[in-house]
Formats: structure tokens, C-alpha cells, sequence
């Protein structure tokens, strides 16, 4: 197996999904993780009832946490980021250009959280998995699959309200 | 037989009644309604509704795209339970001051109770959506935005039907513009449902929605 190399974030947002944290630091994952050049794992588990296990495991260095005022910079830091199905999260993985496994809750599956995620593995700009397939997916997944996710179109809208508002901008800075 | 008031209400409920039918109606078959023309170097009197996490986000963002000269002045519109919004606005603003000469910097922060809350039945959104309907009215009297510009949840829905109120009774000519929530790739949020007969202008972040429903547009996502 190829190794991709560096640290991984897992997070589940403000959401409690013991199922996935529980799997992620079973030993197997862990393994997997390792198997593919990953050193070091951070996980924020939300509201979770499960606390894993911070320390030196299977080859990879633990770090655990339940909330923070923002988790942007551990996404930064991460080559992968193991994600719950929030919008939010997903897509400022994307927006800063990291490879994504979503993992869904299947016990939320009327929810429309999802929608987004499921649209994204579609247009194959993450992986999608369940808690009992994960372990599965880190032993089959090729990261070079992964197409890139473009940059979001703000100035085009800007640019549309403009035109429909009838504003002509007299020089537009930025 | 003489003229009673009761006649003349009659005829004004009436006048307005069909006025409000052929607005509705004139709205939502179009799929992006351009409204009269605004002299050229004048800037709109915005308001932003800001909504809650995500679309929190989405808007802002929008607006830092936005140039402040043309938008001006800005009215932020957020429910009084939001605590987070208020300090993301005050950073955009600080943002935006440095791309705007100071005569375009005016902005405000207006707080109403919130319509509806993530999950709250139907039944009792409608008396919510009352009780801030109304606590809406001396906002929107105030200010009169030629632009509403918003983006769901709850919060947007009293605001956009009274901008659009105001329409039917020749107060003001606001346009309204929906921008539905990146997360809405199958089919329209509540909010999204209900502004299709209100908002001038209504974009969809997914092309998919634009081919499922008539009078979405889409130009991009944000």
C-alpha cells in the first residue's frame, strides 16, 4: 500500500456518534491507519458518551479531545480528515484541499445533513462509508481517486446581484 | 345610495386582495425579475438576514464579495438568540472598511425573536412566526431596504413577506433575494418552499435544483 504520509483528524462537529469514534480507535483502524503511513490521529468527539483513549497505539500517536472554539487549524494540519456528515465540516475540509472520508450516521438517515455529503461522494470528492464499513474502506480506498473540489463562486453571484439590481460598480477594487 | 366606509374598505381590501394575487403571481413565473432601474451611482439600502451557523457563514461570505459602495446602507438582521452573529458582522464590517471610503461604512444591527427553531412543529411555528411577524413591522417601517438579501432559516420568512406587503401597498419596491443553503441538493429547505412565491430573485447552489424546479437559478455556489 502506497503511504500517504502524516496526521489524521476525525471529528463529529457538536453531533454525539460514539459508533464511529468507538470504531476508529478499535485497534484495526488503527492498524490500517498505520499500514498507510499515518502517524498521528486527533479526534474530537463531540457530545459522545465514549472517551477514547489518548497515547501510543498500534504505531500511531492518540490525541483526543471533546470540543474546541474552533477546529480549524487541526483540519489545516491534517492530511485526512474523518469527518460526520455536517455540511459545515465537509466542506471547509474541501475548501482547504484535504482528502475527506465522510462517515454517515445511520441512526440520523432521515436527515438532511446527508443530502450533501451523498452529492459529494457522487461528484467523487469524498469517500462515503458507515461505521461498519470504515475499517473496509481505509484497506480499499485509492486518495488518488479523490477528484479536487472547486472554489465557491461568490464573486459571480456578487457579480449576477449587481446586474440584477441594475448596479454598475464604477471600478470595482479587490 | 350614499358611500359608506364600509364600501370603501370594501373596495381596498378588495383592490389590495388582487394587487397582492397579481404580485404572487407575476413573481413566481419569473425566473429572475429585474426591477426598475436605480440611477446609476446610487447605492441600495440593504438588508442582510443573517441566519444561524452555516448560513450564517454562506451570507457572510456573500456579502465580503459584495462591494460596500453599491450596498449601502447595510442592515443586519439577526434572531435575538444568536449569539455568535453579532461579532462575525462587526469583523466583516472591519473587512469591508478597508475596501469603502467612509461614507459607505454605515451599517446596523437589528435583533428579532426568532420564527421558528430547528425542529419545532408546524403548528406551533405559525404562532412563533406571529409574534416575530409583528415585531418585524416598526424594523421594516424604519428602514425601508430597496434590497432584502437572505438566505433561510425561519428568520427570513416575516421579513421577506412583509418587504413584500409593503410592495402591495406602494410603500417601497424591495427587491428579495433567496439564496438556498449549499446543503439543499434534492429538494427546497421549508423556508426555500415558502419564499418561491415571495422572492424576486431565487438561487440555488446545485444545478440539479435548477432542472427540478421552474424558476430557480443557478449562478454558482458561494
Amino acid at each position: 500500500m502506497a503511504t500517504s504520509g502524516g496526521h489524521v483528524f476525525a471529528t463529529v462537529g457538536t453531533t454525539k456518534f460514539d459508533l464511529f469514534i468507538r470504531t476508529l480507535t478499535n485497534d484495526d483502524v488503527l492498524r490500517e491507519l498505520a499500514h498507510r503511513g499515518y502517524t498521528s490521529l486527533t479526534v474530537q468527539y463531540g457530545n459522545g458518551s465514549f472517551e477514547p483513549w489518548s497515547g501510543f497505539r498500534e504505531g500511531i500517536k492518540v490525541e483526543c479531545y471533546r470540543f474546541k472554539d474552533s477546529i480549524l487549524k487541526d483540519i489545516k494540519d491534517a492530511d485526512l480528515v474523518i469527518s460526520h456528515a455536517g455540511a459545515g465540516t465537509c466542506l471547509e475540509a474541501l475548501e482547504h484541499h484535504k482528502k475527506l472520508i465522510v462517515v454517515v450516521n445511520e441512526s440520523l438517515m432521515d436527515n438532511h445533513q446527508t443530502e450533501l455529503a451523498e452529492k459529494l461522494f457522487e461528484d467523487s470528492h469524498v469517500f462515503y462509508c458507515s461505521p461498519a464499513s470504515l475499517c473496509r474502506l481505509l484497506q480499499t480506498m485509492d486518495l488518488s481517486h479523490l477528484r479536487p473540489f472547486p472554489p465557491g463562486q461568490t464573486l459571480t453571484i456578487a457579480k449576477f446581484l449587481d446586474e440584477t439590481c441594475d448596479l454598475k460598480p464604477k471600478c470595482r477594487p479587490l | 345610495m350614499c358611500i359608506t366606509t364600509f364600501h370603501l374598505l370594501t373596495v381596498a381590501t378588495c383592490f389590495f386582495l388582487g394587487r397582492f394575487y397579481y404580485l404572487v403571481r407575476k413573481t413566481s413565473s419569473n425566473v429572475v425579475k429585474i426591477l426598475p432601474k436605480q440611477p446609476k451611482d446610487k447605492s441600495m439600502n440593504t438588508m442582510i438576514v443573517i441566519g444561524s451557523g452555516g448560513h450564517t457563514t454562506e451570507m457572510l461570505r456573500l456579502v465580503k464579495a459584495m462591494t460596500p459602495s453599491l450596498y449601502c446602507p447595510r442592515t443586519y438582521v439577526m434572531a435575538s438568540s444568536d449569539a455568535t452573529s453579532e461579532f462575525k458582522v462587526h469583523v466583516l464590517e472591519e473587512h469591508l472598511a478597508t475596501k469603502a471610503s467612509r461614507k459607505y461604512r454605515k451599517y446596523s444591527i437589528f435583533k428579532i425573536p426568532r420564527s421558528r427553531d430547528v425542529g419545532q412543529s408546524f403548528f406551533t411555528s405559525a404562532f412563533s412566526t406571529l409574534y416575530s411577524f409583528l415585531r418585524c413591522v416598526p424594523m421594516m417601517l424604519q428602514t425601508r431596504p430597496e434590497l432584502v438579501l437572505c438566505n433561510g432559516p425561519g428568520t427570513c420568512v416575516p421579513i421577506c413577506i412583509l418587504a413584500f406587503l409593503l410592495r402591495t401597498f406602494f410603500l417601497t419596491n424591495t427587491i428579495i433575494v433567496f439564496i438556498e443553503s449549499v446543503c439543499r441538493v434534492e429538494s427546497l429547505s421549508m423556508t426555500g418552499k415558502i419564499l418561491y412565491y415571495f422572492a424576486d430573485v431565487f438561487l440555488v447552489q446545485w444545478k440539479d435544483l435548477e432542472h427540478r424546479y421552474s424558476r430557480v437559478a443557478y449562478v454558482g455556489r458561494v
